[in-house]
């Protein structure tokens, strides 16, 4: 049946035709206020179907997984790429598998939803337990399992079935000086076997005590000074900095700093950056990307140089090169472009206590929030969720929350000292272009010889 | 596509129908039809058009909620998700305050915001559309050195919400925008601005002031500098106060209030903003892009006045947070089919003073325009009303705006921009998200550059 479809969309003259099909159960959980709100479950099951004609994409999708429906978006995604009628062509599929970054243990929905609500209630009793003065606690687990299927009128047909287990809790403490929140997940592509390994009430506590200490925050200075980049919190920095710079979609449209700078000096000596697909049990990580490529490894920097870009298909077959496993989509009602799959920076040789003691003053970023980056400029923004003073070498009081900005090529030449301390981040979820996708992060203990800090201090 | 949202009332009424003694069922039922086009150098870069369904319900058993969703209306996943909901409702915590909501007998706004002839415009007349969006963009400024990005996109959606309590509403809208980024360049610096026009229709859109806002944003920034750190008044431009107005209002959400997250909960009645500030909600307003005639739970919007003359008057309520704080939903669900309700704005504005931006400068003197901010996600918290986030705009000199500045974050916090606020512009503006904004003066921001 793939083959029939992927022969009409063919039928208006396409070069390449290509069919992504996607089921995806999501369940959730969540504990606030004291009280289990509510379980929900989700399924979204449909095919993508796209027709390249030269320089032109056209895309359908739909939920109907009939021939009649499949066949239907087909002629509609042939007819908005508008070839020259080329008649029928015959693709031939060839079934190929890739090698799945892990192994899911515990399917998340062989678990009693009795087990999830227990689980929650014990994140609220220890996160409460820390104190009074914790008076709101959200906690939530969430997973999804998605498999999916990608055919070609190159002949691939391969597939691939991902599992995610997600644990988060939010906590809102309160003082003389108002409120405060702590935050932090926890999230693998694994099944119910992260919990083996993760300490529901230990995360709780430690939630807890993020948003105690912040009580006693005072603000955020405002200028530009060191930064120490604490390890596993900051590999946002890079994916802003950088990461994005590097999409291969952005540099083909000059929307980079980094355009035409392959093979230059672009950061510090001590930089290494990779960005991994295959990256075990990661947030980011998959067997196939959403083209149906294989997850791979790929340095974007080594030792300070740029060595190369990310591609999807449509970019790599531009440049008449090889794909580099980046093309990645939200859904299936969404077309697939470059993105980050887990992207870190590699570990140096510096101890961890020593950056923080070779700094004179600055802050020390133990987690960073989210952030944003303008490409063409290399301008980029993050949040600081937990931050505190830096004073002749010594971490001293914490700091209220605010931004930290920056110009991502000039930063990078800017990293002065890297940790022998390398861990990733907590799941995040990457927007580009409307679409959200899961990647990973991280860094080792690193410091930037100076970023302005967006606080309200003198 | 069927005519009508008939289909979809009746899809409803048949989950709704399934209610069992004892049990409540709510269908949030929803289709869409969409069109994206993309041009690049004059050709289409990407066509994508699609139909999207589905359905999320909702059912209370025993002061107990259990929800599910399914992006398809066929039978027999209506029946799987109405099983999953059911499920899942054995699990909650028992709340006497939860429920689905009840007809109120609030009359539903008369708004025009369909327009038929949308499904009727021919693709290829779109497409031309995307196009010549993408010349004019080139074509408006000498330095402009490249287009990322010349976007038409359209949407003709429909929704249903039918209750076994009685709620039984429906509503369709169309929206149209056009969307151009560019780059401008000037020798190695490259800056990027972005300009939209927004409709119901093709025929209210205007590729021309799309193009020119767009390579103005990004001329404007060439040469742009790095200011030193200090504190000064700023006035927001309206794209950036628009922002900020809908960060207040969700700290005005009752389920904020209710869970202990705003740090306005214990403020009813008092001055929590200068005199100056009247905030409203308005979701019946015809000229807010967001407008809406029936919220998430089916009950008819209206109007809400959340803040009068400084004056914390009202939270928004959803059925829950309505009933838990003994007062009525002010028709402020909002939701997609994939989540229950919270409670929160639709279209804020504020009561707009009468000055144009040029006089406000001019009674400033000395300052920065706002005219873009970054990470508002990252650095406002709307908790603790933490404010930080990345600015860019001009200097503010003898009362007129100067040279480009870049690479600033400005902060301070949600309570003390409310009672900073120095004047009221009167050039309203509605925005292609669910807030109007105004020129705002804001005094004593700290502004931390160089």
């Amino acid at each position: 049946m793939i083959q029939r479809v992927l022969g009409t969309a063919l039928r208006t003259g396409g070069d390449f035709a290509e069919i992504f099909v996607e089921d995806k159960r999501s369940s959730s959980a969540r504990l606030d206020d004291g009280k289990i709100e509510e379980l929900s479950s989700g399924r979204d099951r449909g095919a993508g179907i796209r027709v390249v004609v030269g320089e032109t994409t056209g895309f359908a999708h739909t939920a109907d997984l009939t021939e009649t429906g499949l066949r239907a978006a087909a002629e509609a995604a042939a007819a908005a790429a508008r070839g020259n009628p080329g008649g029928e062509r015959v693709v031939n599929l060839t079934r190929t598998t890739a090698p799945r970054p892990n192994e899911i243990t515990i399917q998340p929905d062989s678990i009693e939803k009795a087990a999830k609500v227990a689980l929650l209630n014990r994140a609220d009793a220890a996160a409460r337990g820390e104190g009074g003065a914790i008076k709101q606690v959200t906690a939530r687990l969430a997973d999804s399992r998605r498999h999916i299927l990608v055919a070609n009128s190159d002949g691939l047909l391969v597939d691939d079935d991902q599992v995610k287990t997600l644990f988060a809790v939010q906590c809102v403490a309160l003082g003389d000086t108002g409120m405060q929140t702590g935050y932090e997940s926890i999230g693998h592509t694994i099944g119910w076997e992260l919990f083996d390994r993760v300490d529901v009430e230990a995360h709780a506590r430690k939630v807890a005590q993020q948003a105690l200490t912040k009580l006693n925050a005072r603000p955020a200075p405002s200028g530009t000074m060191p930064v120490v980049i604490g390890q596993g919190g900051g590999g946002v920095l890079f994916h802003e900095a950088c990461g994005h710079g590097l999409e291969a979609d952005l540099v083909g449209k000059g929307a980079s700093v980094f355009r035409g700078r392959k093979g230059e000096l672009v950061a510090s000596p001590l930089v290494t950056l990779v960005d991994d697909g295959t990256m075990g049990e990661e947030w980011g990580c998959f067997a196939i990307d959403d083209e149906g490529t294989p997850a791979q490894r790929n340095v974007l920097i080594e030792d300070g140089v740029l060595t190369d870009y990310m591609y999807d298909f449509l970019r790599s077959r531009k440049e008449g090169r090889a794909r580099s496993g980046n093309g990645r989509r939200q859904s299936y009602q969404h077309l697939p472009m470059v993105r980050m799959t887990n992207t870190f920076l590699m570990a140096g040789d510096d101890d961890p206590a020593a950056i923080i003691a070779g700094t004179d003053n600055g802050v020390f970023v133990k987690a960073l929030g989210g952030g944003q980056v303008n490409t063409a400029t290399g301008d980029f923004v993050f949040g600081m969720t937990e931050a505190y003073l830096i004073e002749n070498g010594e971490i001293t009081d914490p700091l209220r929350e605010g931004n930290l900005i920056g110009n991502g090529p000039e930063v990078l030449t800017m990293i002065e000292a890297i940790g022998n301390d390398f861990a990733m981040g907590p799941p995040g979820t990457c927007g580009k272009d409307g679409q959200g996708v899961p990647v990973g992060d991280g860094v080792p203990t690193l410091r930037v010889q100076a970023l302005t800090i967006g606080g309200t201090a003198a | 596509m069927s005519d009508g949202v008939d289909d979809l009332l009746a899809i409803g009424d048949r989950i709704a129908g399934w209610a069992r003694d004892g049990e409540e069922i709510e269908a949030v039922v929803v289709r869409s039809r969409d069109t994206e086009i993309r041009a690049y150098e004059g050709e289409v870069e990407q066509l994508s058009s699609a139909q999207t369904q589905g359905v999320g319900i909702r059912v209370v058993r025993d002061q107990k909620v259990g929800f599910a969703y399914a992006g398809s209306l066929d039978d027999d996943v209506l029946g799987e998700t109405l099983a999953d909901a059911r499920d899942n409702a054995g699990f909650g915590t028992a709340d006497e305050f939860v429920g689905l909501a009840v007809p109120d007998g609030v009359a539903v706004a008369d708004l025009d915001l369909f327009r038929a002839s949308l499904a009727d415009f021919p693709t290829d007349s779109k497409v031309d559309m995307a196009i010549a969006l993408e010349r004019a963009a080139k074509a408006a400024d000498a330095r402009i050195s490249g287009v990322e990005s010349a976007d038409y996109v359209d949407t003709i959606a429909e929704g249903a919400v039918v209750t076994s309590t009685g709620i039984r509403t429906a509503a369709r809208e169309t929206a149209a925008y056009i969307m151009a980024s560019v780059l401008a360049a000037d020798g190695d610096e490259t800056q990027t601005g972005f300009g939209f026009s927004v409709g119901r229709d093709p025929s209210d859109l205007d590729i021309d002031k799309a193009a020119a806002d767009a390579a103005d944003r990004a001329t404007r920034m060439l040469g742009a500098t790095k200011p030193p750190s200090e504190r000064v008044t700023v006035v927001l431009d309206p794209w950036v106060s628009a922002q900020l107005l809908g960060i207040i209002g969700s700290t005005l959400s009752g389920e904020a209030v209710l869970k202990g997250r705003s740090p306005f909960a214990d403020r009813m009645g008092e001055q929590i903003a200068s005199a100056l500030l009247t905030l409203v909600d308005d979701p019946t307003n015809p000229e807010a892009f967001t407008a809406t005639q029936t919220d998430g739970e089916g009950l008819a919007t209206r109007r809400n006045s959340l803040i009068e003359d400084g004056v914390l008057k009202a939270f928004l309520h959803n059925s829950y947070t309505a009933r838990r704080m003994a007062t009525v939903s002010t028709g402020s669900a909002v939701r997609g089919f994939k989540s229950t309700p919270s409670a929160g704005t639709r279209a804020v504005s504020l009561i707009p003073g009468t000055k144009s931006q040029a006089e406000l400068l001019a009674e400033v003197g000395d300052g920065i325009l706002i005219q873009a901010v970054t990470g508002l996600h990252s650095g406002v918290n709307p908790v603790s009303g933490d404010f930080s986030t990345g600015a860019q705009g001009l200097r503010i000199k003898g009362g007129a705006a100067g040279e480009p500045l870049r690479e600033f974050t400005i902060a301070s916090t949600l309570q003390r921009i409310l009672h900073d606020v120095l004047a009221v512009g009167g050039d309203i503006e509605w925005l292609p998200m669910a807030a109007a904004g105004v020129s705002l003066v804001v005094g004593d921001v700290t502004v931390s550059g160089s």
